[in-house]
């Protein structure tokens, strides 16, 4: 008599990305909230929005842009690796998104570095002696390109976490614990069976001696048979780094392109 | 709930996602060249409409959004929906002092 | 990446004896991914804060008895409103229904076995804990606890020595919280109902949770930058919010609010969800109105996220903002009257039972249309000049939020109690203690719709000799009250232990939802078996008098 469990388990593949777009519905909306400002201070400021955004280096923004938006092309392309079977060029994928997003944070290091070295940032004497739209508009790119920048640097810590990921996975583990699944086998022996029913490998036999049996493989898929839930969790981390590419398409413009 | 099933999705050749790249490229150039231009008050509108091309375009072919069901778009719609609210009531108040 | 292949027969072990690889200690209740236990937690935490903030409800009303100083000087007066607001409002009603009875309750509404992210409810539970704790280290912090309001409004918000910051992080904390179980129960709802679920079958519990959910996943954000943009705004001073820097005040309060009103509606849809349940079983028919009542759910939602303005009309919005909004504040009255309307005819022709229970929401419906009348008085410009920011709002919120989630909460503690627990509450204290809170609940608020109306300001410490009758009335109330609640807590908690056992499936008899399907208490898995669906939302298991 024997019983069968799924290896891989069911997963709500589905699920896990609805849960993953409601969370990026709620970034868009943190962000948003600072868009309303910049509206709302735009049109009370509109001269001086004008004059402050002049400091800013368009180059720079547009440079920054190109990067972010070609992090998104290899963050894609990293998913698509894995699609096609092809796990190297996934982690290469992936890592040179962490490097793109590595020199966005640097561009923006040094531009901040520039403004601050020229007295530009909150509270400073020099910018309080500016008019008061020039005030808020530096007050409001700092916050936001700042708040903006840490969450590029959550996506990179993330993205190398998934780097190690995708070298060691697609794994499956069961467990199983006495009392529940082992407590059914007791005296049998589990057994991992091919599609003809040909065990694989046999576990010694299950005793009460035992609390715990933990059975772990690690497979990579061909591409003919790969699933995607396999890979949920770099399309996840892939979504949120499109997002914060998404958030930076508004941010340009708006601070780097009125003037 | 048995989500056995799922058929797994055609993998996208790469050439898709190169070629969105550079549709994205070419719209950022274009902006950055409009803005150049000064159209006055009209300038930020364009900047905007580029930029939410921009966005369709990640969400679209970047995100799988096209691939997805009808829920995941109502996500989409309704942050859209709450933001231009916000913004839309609150200038009821800014624009009218 | 684990999968435990939990194939043992648990289907008659309860939940509470369900084996963990914790033993059964404090880890397997703080370490379980299991949502029944992650809702008696938040059950347990927010019990601790609802008697916390009110003990701070009661020091104030001490306070108030006289005027000029009672027992505390104005600063600590202003601290103690302060934090009697956070501790209520974030700590105890945002989560509310939802985290708490929502959590036990969702998954087996819907023929589920769980949520559809497990973990991620235990990290909302362990954040909830983490702000909460967050919350309290602000007392004890050098600058001293805030003074704002819980509102936080600049420019004061900005400039004062109290330990703002830290309360806006514990705020923001507890804000991701509450996001985390939105989106998880809108995942649940959408992915695990049980096959033959359609959302129309759905009972109206969970179809409250789903558009509270959205509310939770949409509004909350808000809040969150609105707090980090205030902590970074007394850190460095980028100005947005500070006048002297061209920042404007009232860009504050609207991206306060446009949060914070939505808030309220996570608050009292669950709460209205729960009185549909407590109706249904005790008048022993199924909700009048499914439909629409669903509908207005969502119809609240939605335009609830639309008034926020109303709480900022004196504070120098334009004119055609307030015209605009106060005409979107009586459109959101009419969701709440067709809820209103529908559960009196569903107590039409039934069989009611005056059970604890079916008195909490009765008094529920009363409560919540005295509040939500002088809502609607609030809501038009003439009147609002006035009282605005009187003893009259102050009222108004007391009767919505503690008359109606409040007394849907406690009533819900007792429609459930026998289910979650395997045995009944004591009735008699039960009566005695909703009788007192009720009684009490009236005298301490009713008289403050008259303060306001004479013009006795909110939050203020002091007061002039003509309001000092009526605030002796109050403070009176306030005693009742929290007699009526200690009753009520300490019956509930003894008859845990004590109480008859109660181990049927449908200890009331008018079930009709898979709640009243399953062992009182359910097993871990909640069911042997998913049930299959083919039976309208309230025919799942006919009461036996129709």
């Amino acid at each position: 008599m024997s019983q069968s469990v799924a290896l891989v388990g069911h997963r709500d593949y589905t699920g896990s990305k609805l849960g993953m777009w409601m969370f990026l519905a709620t970034e868009v909306i943190l962000f948003g909230g600072m868009f309303l400002l910049y509206a709302a201070y735009r049109s009370d400021y509109p001269g001086d929005f004008h004059a402050a955004a002049g400091e800013l280096n368009t180059l720079v923004g547009t440079v920054n842009t190109l990067i972010l938006l070609t992090s998104s092309l290899t963050m894609a392309l990293s998913i698509a690796a894995c699609h096609h079977g092809n796990r190297k060029l996934a982690m290469i994928m992936i890592l040179v998104t962490v490097i793109f997003g590595g020199a966005f944070m640097v561009n923006k290091y040094f531009e901040w570095m520039t403004k601050i070295a020229h007295g530009i940032y909150p509270s400073s004497e020099f910018l309080l002696a500016h008019p008061k739209g020039e005030i808020i508009f530096f007050g409001l790119y700092f916050t936001m390109t700042g708040i903006h920048g840490l969450h590029v640097l959550i996506g990179m810590v993330l993205l190398v976490g998934m780097f190690f990921k995708v070298m060691n996975q697609p794994n499956a583990q069961v467990s199983f614990l006495s009392g529940h699944g082992l407590q059914r086998a007791d005296g049998g022996r589990l057994a991992m069976l091919d599609p003809n029913g040909v065990p694989l490998w046999k576990s010694e036999p299950i005793d009460d001696t035992m609390e715990r049996v933990v059975v772990k493989t690690k497979y990579w898929p061909v591409k003919s048979r790969f699933r995607v839930e396999d890979f949920s969790l770099l399309e996840n981390v892939g979504l949120y780094w499109h997002i914060v590419d998404i958030i930076w398409i508004f941010l340009f413009p708006l601070f780097y392109l009125i003037t | 709930m048995n989500h056995d099933n799922e058929t797994p999705h055609e993998s996208a050749p790469y050439s898709l996602y190169l070629l969105t790249w550079l549709a994205l490229v070419l719209l950022t150039a274009t902006t950055v060249t409009v803005a150049g231009l000064n159209f006055g008050r009209l300038s930020i509108l364009v900047a905007l409409v580029i930029a939410g091309i921009k966005s369709s375009i990640v969400l679209t072919w970047f995100m799988h959004l096209r691939q997805e069901s009808k829920l995941f778009h109502m996500i989409l719609l309704v942050t859209i929906v709450v933001l231009v609210i916000a913004i839309g009531l609150t200038f009821t108040d800014i624009l009218y002092r | 990446m684990a999968n435990h292949a939990v194939v043992a027969d648990t289907s008659e072990v309860s939940f509470y004896k369900a084996k963990s690889r914790w033993g059964e200690g404090l880890f397997s209740w703080i370490f379980s991914t299991d949502h029944k236990r992650i809702g008696l937690m938040y059950l347990a935490l927010m019990s601790v804060f609802f008697l916390t903030g009110m003990s701070i409800g009661f020091l104030m009303r001490l306070e108030l008895i006289a005027p000029g100083r009672t027992i505390v000087g104005p600063e600590t007066y202003n601290v103690f409103f302060t934090l009697h607001g956070m501790i209520m409002i974030f700590m105890f009603v945002v989560p509310g229904l939802s985290a708490s009875l929502g959590n036990f309750f969702l998954p087996i509404m819907i023929g589920a076995k769980d949520v559809a992210f497990p973990r991620l409810n235990l990290l909302s539970w362990w954040l909830f804990l983490a702000g909460s704790i967050i919350a309290f280290a602000s007392l004890f912090t050098a600058a001293g606890p805030p003074d704002t309001g819980w509102t936080f409004y600049a420019p004061y918000s900005i400039h004062t020595g109290t330990n703002v910051p830290m309360a806006c992080f514990a705020a923001f904390v507890l804000g991701f919280s509450s996001i985390l179980t939105g989106l998880n129960f809108v995942t649940t709802i959408h992915r695990m109902r049980a096959p033959g679920m359609t959302f129309w079958k759905m009972p109206l519990f969970p179809w409250a949770l789903y558009a509270t959910g959205w509310v939770q996943v949409v509004a909350t954000p808000v809040l969150g930058i609105t707090l980090v943009l205030l902590i970074l705004e007394r850190f460095f001073g980028i100005g947005v919010f500070d006048p002297a820097k061209g920042g404007d005040p009232i860009l504050y309060q609207h991206l306060f609010w446009i949060y914070s009103h939505p808030a309220v509606y996570i608050m009292i849809l669950p709460a209205m969800g729960v009185i549909s349940e407590i109706i249904s079983v005790h008048a022993r028919r199924p909700v009048f109105g499914y439909g629409f009542i669903a509908m207005s759910s969502v119809a609240i939602a939605l335009f609830g996220s639309l008034v926020w303005a109303h709480h900022m009309f004196v504070s120098g919005n334009s004119e055609l903002a307030n015209f605009i909004f106060s005409l979107l504040t009586m459109v959101v009255a009419i969701p709440s009257a067709v809820k209103v309307f529908n559960w009196v005819a569903t107590l039409y022709k039934g069989s009611i039972a005056l059970e604890t229970p079916m008195l909490y929401a009765l008094s529920f419906i009363f409560l919540f249309m005295i509040g939500g009348f002088t809502g609607m008085m609030l809501g038009i410009l003439s009147i609002d000049v006035h009282v605005h920011d009187t003893y009259f709002v102050v009222g108004h919120f007391h009767y919505v939020i503690f008359g109606g989630l409040g007394f849907a909460f406690f009533g819900a503690l007792h429609h459930w109690f026998p289910k979650m627990t395997g045995r009944m509450y004591h009735q008699i204290p039960s009566k005695i203690s909703w009788f007192l809170l009720f009684v009490g609940f009236n005298t301490l608020y009713m008289p403050m719709f008259i303060l306001g109306w004479e013009g006795m300001p909110r939050r203020y410490y002091d007061y002039l000799p003509q309001f000092h009758h009526l605030q002796v009335v109050s403070t009176v109330g306030s005693w009742i009250l929290i007699s009526g609640v200690i009753i009520m807590v300490v019956n509930l908690l003894r008859s845990i232990r004590t109480g008859p056992v109660c181990t049927e499936l449908d200890p009331w008899g008018g079930g009709r939802t898979l709640e009243w399907t399953i062992p009182s208490p359910p097993p871990l898995e909640n069911f042997e078996e998913i049930p299959i669906i083919d039976r309208g939302p309230y025919e799942l298991k006919p009461s036996e008098a129709k």
